[in-house]
C-alpha cells in the first residue's frame, strides 16, 4: 500500500465501461434519442404552416371578376377549384372545407353587378366567420373604389408589432427533452442496477477495493454523460433542422443543458427507487411506467397544462416533469436565466430530496 | 512455510440456519489449498466471508497478517477473487473489461499479457457474452490476477466444464501457483482435489471434518482396512474419453 487507493480513478473506470455498455445497447439509444427525435420530426413537419382556411369555388362560378382576383392574393385563403358541386355540400358539412363561394355575373341598369354567394357551415364556424369577414372587406373595397371618394371619412391604420414567432417545435422540443431525461433516468438506471445485481457484476465489484457509493456514482455519471449527449443532439437537430428557438443562442443552449443535468440527477433517484422496489427486471416496466406515463401525458409534454380540465390541473401541478417542462420552455423561448426559473428548480430539487430518501431506504445491493 | 491465511472458530448464522459452525484452518504460503464438501456444506459461505463479501457472525480471519475486521479494504487489495457466479458487462470486450478491473484495483496492466496468461489472446476483441464456459472461467481467473495478489480464491472453478477445459484449467492453476501465488479453491470433484491440492480440508454441514494432504488421507483410509469394492483398472472412463477426443480445448 505504497500508493493511496484512488476511489475516483476506480469510479471513472466504471463510468467508462458503463458508457460503452450503454452505447452498445440498442434499447438505450432508442429510448433516449430515437423516440424524442421521431416526435420532434413529426411535430416539426406538422407545425409551421400558419393559419389558413379552405374556400371552395363552385364549378359554375364566374372566375373573371375582381373578387376572385383579390381572394387569390390573400395568403390566409386557400382557394380550391375543381371539386364537383355534389361533393361540396358533404365536404362542407364534414368541415373538410370551410366555405363555398359561387359568383354570378349580372347586369343592373346595363351595369355589371356581381352576386357573391357564400355558404359556410356550423362544422367550422370560426373559419367560416373569417371567410365572411375577408369577403366583406373585399366587397367593400371594390365598391368604394367605384365611388371615387377624395377624403375618406375614416381610415384604419394598422400597425403590427413584430413578435417572436412561437412555433410548434418551440413547444414540443422542451417537452420531448424533458421526457427523454425522465425515461433515461428511470428506465436506464432501474434496468442497469437490477441487471448488475442479478448477473453478479456488482458482487464482483464488491470484491475490489472500490467503495459502494462510488460504484453508484460511476454508473450514474455514465448515464448522465449519455443523456446530456442525447440532449445536445436533440436540441441541435431541433435548432438547425426545425428552427427551434434559442433566444440567446449559445447561452440559452448552455442553460438548457445545465437544467437537463439538474433534472437528470433528480430523475436518477426515481430509477434507484424503482430498482429497489422491483424484485426482478420483469417488474421494472410496470413500476417505471406507473411513474413515467402520467407525467408523459399530464406534464405538458404534448399539450399546455392550461388546456386540461380544472380538476386535472392540480394533479399536473404536482408532477416534477411539469416543472422541468415549464422551466425548459421559459429558458428556451423567453430567454429566462436559471435563476429566473429558480422556483421550478427548487420544486424539482424538493422532489429529488424526497425520492432519494425513499431510494436510500429501499435500495438493495444483492 | 508460514501461514498466509488463518481462520479461527468462524461462525456464520442466518435467521434459522447455521451455515458455518466454528471452523478453523490455516493455509500455508505458496500452496494450493482445497476446501472440499458436498453442495450446501458451507464452502462458498466460508470463502465469501474471507473475500470480504459476507459478514461473519463470529470468529477471526487473518490474511497476510491483516485482520478481516480491521482492514477489509487492505485485504481486498492483496487478494484475487473468482466467484462461482460472477458477471461482467456482457457487451464489453475482454480488453475493455480488464481495463475496467485495472481501474478498480488502481493498477496499470498489460492487457494482452494478462490474456496470454489465460490463453485468451486471440479473444481480446471478443465480448464476454460470446465466450464459452471454459473461456469465461479462464477470463474470470485473469481478472483475479490483475492486482498481482498474494492469494487467489477460486470457487468451484471447473464446475460445468468439459474434461478438456477442466484439465486446461488445472494447468492454469498450477502455473499460477508455480509463480508464487497461494491458491485457495473449493470443489466437489475429488480427482481435481487430488491432482491440484497440496492440502485439503473436508467440510460438511458447516464443520471441518479433517485437514491433511490428499495422500495422507488416502493412506489413512487404507490403513483402516478400506478396500474398493471393485478392482481398480489401470485407466478410467475419463482417460478413455480424453484418449478418443484428444486433450485440445474445444471451446475456441
Amino acid at each position: 500500500m505504497e500508493r493511496k487507493y484512488n476511489q475516483i480513478r476506480a469510479m471513472l473506470s466504471i463510468s467508462k465501461a458503463s458508457l460503452k455498455s450503454i452505447t452498445r445497447n440498442p434499447s438505450a439509444v432508442v429510448f433516449n434519442l430515437l423516440f424524442p427525435l421521431i416526435f420532434i420530426i413529426v411535430f416539426g413537419f406538422i407545425g409551421g404552416g400558419g393559419f389558413s382556411v379552405d374556400l371552395a369555388v363552385e364549378e359554375k362560378s364566374d372566375m373573371e371578376n375582381p373578387v376572385i382576383q383579390s381572394l387569390q392574393n390573400i395568403k390566409t385563403i386557400k382557394l380550391k377549384t375543381g371539386i364537383p358541386d355534389e361533393e361540396l355540400k358533404t365536404k362542407l358539412e364534414k368541415g373538410q372545407i370551410d366555405g363555398v363561394i359561387g359568383i354570378t355575373k349580372g347586369f343592373v341598369d346595363n351595369k355589371i353587378s356581381y352576386n357573391v354567394n357564400l355558404k359556410t357551415s356550423s362544422a367550422s364556424m370560426d373559419r367560416g366567420s373569417v371567410i365572411k369577414m375577408i369577403l366583406n372587406d373585399i366587397v367593400d373595397k371594390i365598391n368604394l373604389s367605384k365611388i371615387n371618394i377624395d377624403v375618406p371619412l375614416a381610415r384604419l391604420n394598422e400597425q403590427i408589432v413584430e413578435g417572436r414567432k412561437y412555433k410548434t417545435i418551440d413547444f414540443i422540443l422542451p417537452g420531448q427533452l424533458g421526457f427523454s431525461l425522465l425515461s433515461a433516468g428511470i428506465f436506464g438506471t432501474a434496468f442497469v442496477f437490477i441487471n448488475l445485481r442479478q448477473t453478479f457484476v456488482l458482487k464482483r465489484f464488491f470484491a475490489t477495493p472500490i467503495k459502494r457509493m462510488y460504484i453508484i456514482l460511476g454508473e450514474s455519471f455514465a448515464r448522465l454523460i449519455f443523456s446530456i449527449f442525447s440532449a445536445v443532439i436533440i436540441i441541435g437537430i431541433g435548432n438547425f433542422v426545425f428552427g427551434f428557438t434559442l433566444v440567446h443562442g449559445f447561452v440559452t443552449f448552455l442553460n438548457m443543458i445545465l437544467l437537463s443535468i439538474i433534472a437528470l440527477i433528480v430523475f436518477l433517484g426515481f430509477g434507484f427507487l424503482v430498482s429497489g422496489i422491483a424484485k426482478n427486471e420483469h417488474a421494472v416496466p410496470p413500476i417505471a411506467n406507473l411513474i413515467t406515463l402520467p407525467q408523459f401525458l399530464l406534464s405538458g409534454t404534448f399539450f399546455p397544462i392550461s388546456n386540461f380540465p380544472s380538476w386535472l390541473q392540480p394533479v399536473a401541478k404536482v408532477l416534477p416533469l411539469t416543472y422541468l417542462n415549464e422551466a425548459m420552455r421559459k429558458i428556451a423561448f423567453e430567454g429566462t436565466s436559471l435563476f429566473g426559473v429558480g422556483n421550478d428548480i427548487l420544486i424539482l430539487l424538493g422532489w429529488g430530496v424526497v425520492i432519494y430518501l425513499l431510494a436510500a431506504k429501499t435500495f438493495k445491493w444483492e | 512455510m508460514s501461514n498466509i491465511i488463518e481462520v479461527k472458530s468462524l461462525v456464520k448464522k442466518y435467521d434459522s440456519l447455521t451455515a458455518v459452525e466454528g471452523i478453523s484452518f490455516e493455509v500455508k504460503e505458496g500452496e494450493i489449498f482445497g476446501l472440499l464438501g458436498p453442495n450446501g456444506a458451507g464452502k462458498t459461505t466460508t470463502l465469501e466471508i474471507m473475500e470480504t463479501l459476507r459478514d461473519k457472525t463470529s470468529g477471526e480471519v487473518t490474511i497476510c497478517g491483516l485482520s478481516l475486521d480491521k482492514s477489509p479494504n487492505e485485504i481486498k487489495n492483496i487478494i484475487g477473487v473468482q466467484l462461482q457466479a460472477a458477471g461482467y458487462y456482457p457487451n464489453l470486450t475482454l480488453v475493455e473489461l480488464l481495463n475496467l478491473f485495472a481501474g478498480l484495483y488502481n493498477v496499470d496492466v498489460n492487457t494482452m499479457e494478462m490474456l496470454d496468461l489465460v490463453d485468451l489472446k486471440e479473444k481480446a476483441k471478443a465480448k464476454y457474452k460470446e465466450l464459452s464456459g471454459g473461456q469465461k472461467q479462464r477470463f474470470s481467473i485473469a481478472t483475479t490476477l490483475i492486482n498481482s495478489p498474494k492469494v487467489i480464491f477460486l470457487d468451484e472453478p471447473t464446475t460445468g466444464l468439459d474434461p478438456q477445459a477442466r484439465r486446461n484449467l488445472w494447468d492454469l492453476v498450477n502455473n499460477i501457483q508455480s509463480k508464487g501465488t497461494t491458491v485457495m479453491l473449493t470443489t466437489h470433484y475429488m480427482d481435481e482435489a487430488e491432482f491440484l491440492c497440496h492440502r485439503v480440508g473436508i467440510i460438511d454441514k458447516g464443520k471441518i471434518i479433517t485437514i491433511d494432504t490428499p495422500n495422507n488421507l488416502i493412506d489413512h483410509l487404507i490403513k483402516k482396512g478400506f478396500k474398493r469394492p471393485k478392482q481398480v483398472k489401470e485407466a478410467t472412463l475419463e482417460d478413455v474419453f480424453l484418449d478418443l477426443t484428444g486433450k485440445e480445448l474445444r471451446d475456441e
